[in-house]
């Protein structure tokens, strides 16, 4: 993984800019101390890590604002945080970057019930943000996996999903406005309580910019009152292409599920070794789960029952009660974790049309043989939204490599069949450089030129999502 | 009138031109400060190029119409469901409405309080810059976060950064059945409890709006569901009034299809705005209004407003931090009434610098949205 080589005036100066952050922030905002800046080195994506310059933990808004017009008159690249839980290495700093982390800013400003709304800093924990609210019934949708640690800042940077967007949608369909901050300390709020931006969306845009167009420092959420209650029901195939066929066939019967997951053999058995679920030996098991009072559970369940008998399942198990149900979810919850329990695996992130699942899942295990490495699939099937994990040894010399490559052979495919690179998780520093199998030099020009405006001298963040010769030029300045 | 039927017909147009454009669909949405430049409709750019609806998605050139979308879509019984508004019987327009001018204006309908906007549909879309290049962004996908969501920059810019050629989008499955609750309803503060109650509650309200003075609700989904919200939001909302409930299918569609398209300003005289707002402001914002007639929707969020011609609505209003758009006007008025809700200093700049990138010539449009 190339990274630009750090700008050796701005190392010279480090105890320079480190004084001038500690006037803005005092002795307690900025880390810089190598021992004690450790900790953000890498996020998720831990193969590849960095020290930073120094880390600054801001506690408002005026003091984000501070620190950003300090660096950009010092022309020192700024790397935003949130809780460093990105799978694609969009919070990795480069040696000459100021490592901005907002996990002080974790308060909720407002909470409004009849606006249906929470106004929150983006420092909070995405499950923390339902905590606030779900005592008088409500929720917020988007549930990343790692919601129990990510921020909604990196939420909104990554514009992230999870298991129930195919019902309530991803981050951005959940945003109702923010305070951004720019990288020269200018304070913009875009969007608000109202449902419609006025002018251009740019509130659309900076969500999923991965934080290279400005620090979001507080966020104005949708939140929604709680179905009365769901339940799921367990289905096993023989086939990956009769599983693909049933989902599609319960799409076209009119049912909306909050969640339709799918996992493939090889995920079956490395979670039921680990999480000992129940769960039936088959090629491929959905996991289909509705939402609604109880009878209206039930008619759904029925039809989509019916339309699963009609493909023969293997297994088809539903929840009678809470306990079956937890047990039904336990394995996939658990899934990431099974896989980990085998080997090291790295996490892809592709979207494809879902009538080319069949498809895809087996040029998969072509591949999976060609490069003689294991690899399972777990992902959100109504969507098309993949997670092929492929297994490697990270202390075999290669292994990495060759685990890279695999990974980037099926991005390829899933572009070649009308998907693309990454669904929820983001380019970061991992997708980088297959930005050009997606996108044509026009079209990430395009892209570019919304930093140009946003942040001209291209400091924030800069040497992520577009690939680096891409970006050469403008981070030259 | 200039009417590319290709891509590359209309990359060519745009890429010799040196004067500015009128960017057209169907050309029923004309509001906006008025444009000096050539007519440039996209409607030539016509036809469906692609649906799955076991992935609920579509694909279509720009100019198709919304009728043909429609028709397709019903034929495998699912819809855009963000609702579209109609707006040729309230501005007198008489073209036919096309998809490219629904997401280029991101004409969301009632439906929008549940399901989300016009833009949270949009998955991808291919446009011609000012510069006459063929950009494409997002793509057919439902979940996709490859690169900068330019697909969200591109739905309600109407025009000012790039004439767009083809465009994907996700569609849902239409209902069963469908139910309308209406209660009478007087004072806007017990209006706006009556509506937050209905969408604060478990049951899915797919339509919260107030209009000739009744509160109207309305769900859809299974039969028997329909049937079961309706009788538990019928008791949640009989504080506020006695309620009625209508099931007939084609008389629900009726109602919010007049909701939709504000069918009851049509033929009354007067300017007509739409304001978005917080539901909780909504009562004072109409109290300040001085309106003859006003119609709430997206449970309050939305209000629509007719007042007497030439009035700079905005001059009233205090302490509001939604905005206010002008959408019926005369041509004189929507020239020295920003039709916009002007931005501050720093939105506004980020915006004119955005459309100095995607538009150098300044081509597309331009004041239209000032």
């Amino acid at each position: 993984m190339d990274m630009p080589l750090p700008n050796a005036a701005i190392l010279d100066r480090k105890m320079r800019i480190v004084e001038l952050l500690q006037n803005v922030l005092g002795k307690d905002g900025v880390i810089f101390d190598p021992a004690e800046t450790r900790a953000y080195e890498c996020d998720a994506l831990s193969a590849y890590r960095c020290p930073p310059l120094c880390v600054v933990l801001p506690r408002t808004t005026q003091e984000v604002s501070a620190v950003l017009a300090v660096c950009h008159a010092e022309n020192v690249p700024v790397v935003p945080r949130g809780s460093g839980t990105s799978l694609a290495g969009g919070a990795m700093p480069t040696a000459d970057a100021v490592i901005l982390g907002v996990s002080r800013l974790n308060a909720v400003l407002e909470t409004h019930y009849g606006d249906r709304m929470i106004r929150v800093q983006t420092g909070r924990t995405n499950l923390s943000v339902t905590g606030a609210v779900e005592q008088d019934g409500f929720f917020y949708a988007p549930d990343p996996s790692s919601q129990l640690a990510c921020a909604i800042a990196g939420n909104i940077a990554m514009n992230s999903g999870g298991a129930h967007c195919l019902k309530y949608g991803v981050t951005t369909n959940n945003l109702l406005g923010v305070t951004i901050v720019l990288m020269d300390g200018t304070i913009v709020e875009l969007g608000g309580g109202h449902m419609d931006a006025g002018g251009l969306d740019l509130l659309g845009v900076v969500c999923g910019s991965e934080g290279q167009l400005g620090v979001v420092t507080e966020a104005t959420l949708r939140i929604l009152p709680k179905p009365e209650g769901a339940r799921p029901v367990l289905i096993g195939y023989d086939s990956n292409e009769v599983a693909g066929q049933c989902v599609s066939d319960i799409i076209k019967a009119g049912v909306l599920p909050v969640a339709i997951e799918f996992m493939d053999r090889p995920c079956i058995e490395a979670t039921e070794a680990f999480a000992k679920a129940g769960y039936p030996m088959c090629e491929a098991l959905l996991i289909i789960e509705v939402e609604g009072s109880p009878a209206e559970i039930d008619e759904q369940l029925t039809l989509i029952k019916d339309i699963a008998q009609r493909h023969n399942p293997v297994e088809l198990r539903e929840a009678a009660d809470a306990d079956q149900a937890a047990r039904i979810w336990l394995g996939r919850k658990s899934a990431f974790g099974a896989m980990g329990q085998i080997n090291d695996y790295m996490c892809l992130d592709g979207t494809i049309p879902v009538s080319q699942l069949p498809f895809v899942l087996r040029r998969i295990g072509e591949m999976s043989k060609e490069y003689g490495l294991g690899v399972g699939n777990v992902f959100h099937a109504g969507d098309g939204n993949m997670h092929p994990l492929i297994l490697y040894n990270a202390n075999t010399p290669g292994d990495l490599e060759k685990c890279e490559a695999f990974g980037a052979d099926i991005l390829k495919l899933c572009v070649e069949v009308g998907g693309c690179l990454t669904g929820e998780h983001g380019v970061g520093i991992e997708k980088r450089d297959l930005m050009t199998v997606q996108f044509a030099p026009v079209d990430l020009d395009a892209q570019m030129a919304v930093k140009d405006v946003f942040d001209p001298k291209w400091l924030l963040n800069p040497a992520k999502v577009f690939p680096l010769a891409a970006s050469a030029q403008r981070r030259a300045g | 009138m200039i009417r590319p039927e290709t891509e590359a017909e209309l990359a060519e147009v745009v890429a010799g031109a040196t004067g500015p454009f009128r960017i057209i669909g169907g050309g029923t949405r004309d509001y906006g400060r008025p444009v000096a430049g050539a007519d440039l409709s996209a409607a030539g750019l016509s036809g469906i190029t692609l649906y799955e609806p076991g992935a609920l998605t579509m694909v279509a050139r720009a100019g198709t119409s919304l009728a043909e979308i429609e028709a397709a879509l019903a034929r495998e019984n699912q819809r855009l469901p963000f609702e579209p508004t109609d707006l040729r019987s309230l501005l007198g327009t008489t073209g036919t409405p096309t998809i490219g001018g629904v997401f280029a204006t991101n004409a969301s309908g009632p439906r929008r309080v549940q399901v989300g906007a016009a833009r949270d549909f949009l998955l991808g879309v291919r446009y011609v810059d000012g510069k006459g290049a063929v950009v494409k962004n997002g793509g057919r996908v439902m979940k996709n976060v490859t690169g900068y969501d330019l697909v969200k920059l591109m739905a309600g810019s109407y025009g000012t950064l790039g004439v767009m050629t083809e465009v994907s989008f996700k569609v849902l499955p239409a209902p069963e059945a469908a139910a309308t609750m209406t209660l009478p309803v007087s004072d806007t503060s017990t209006v706006i409890s009556a509506l937050s109650a209905a969408v604060g509650s478990p049951f899915d309200v797919s339509g919260a709006a107030w209009a000739n003075g009744q509160v109207v609700i309305r769900i859809e989904g299974f039969s028997a569901s329909v049937a079961y919200r309706a009788d538990r939001l019928s008791a949640l909302l009989a504080p506020f009034g006695a309620v009625e409930v209508e099931t007939d299918a084609a008389a629900v569609a009726r109602h919010w299809a007049a909701i939709r398209d504000v069918a009851s300003f049509a033929q009354a005289p007067g300017d007509v705005w739409r304001l978005s707002c917080r539901p909780s402001q909504a009562a004072a914002l109409v109290a300040q209004l001085g309106a003859e007639e006003v119609i709430l929707d997206w449970a309050g969020g939305l209000v629509w407003a007719r007042v007497a011609r030439g009035t700079d609505l905005r001059q009233r209003l205090t302490g509001f931090t939604g905005h206010a758009t002008l959408v019926r006007a005369a041509t004189e008025t929507r020239g020295a009434i920003p039709s916009f809700h002007p931005e501050p200093p720093a939105v506004a700049a980020l915006s004119k610098g955005l459309r100095a990138k995607f538009d150098p010539k300044g081509l597309f449009n331009p004041g239209i949205m000032d």
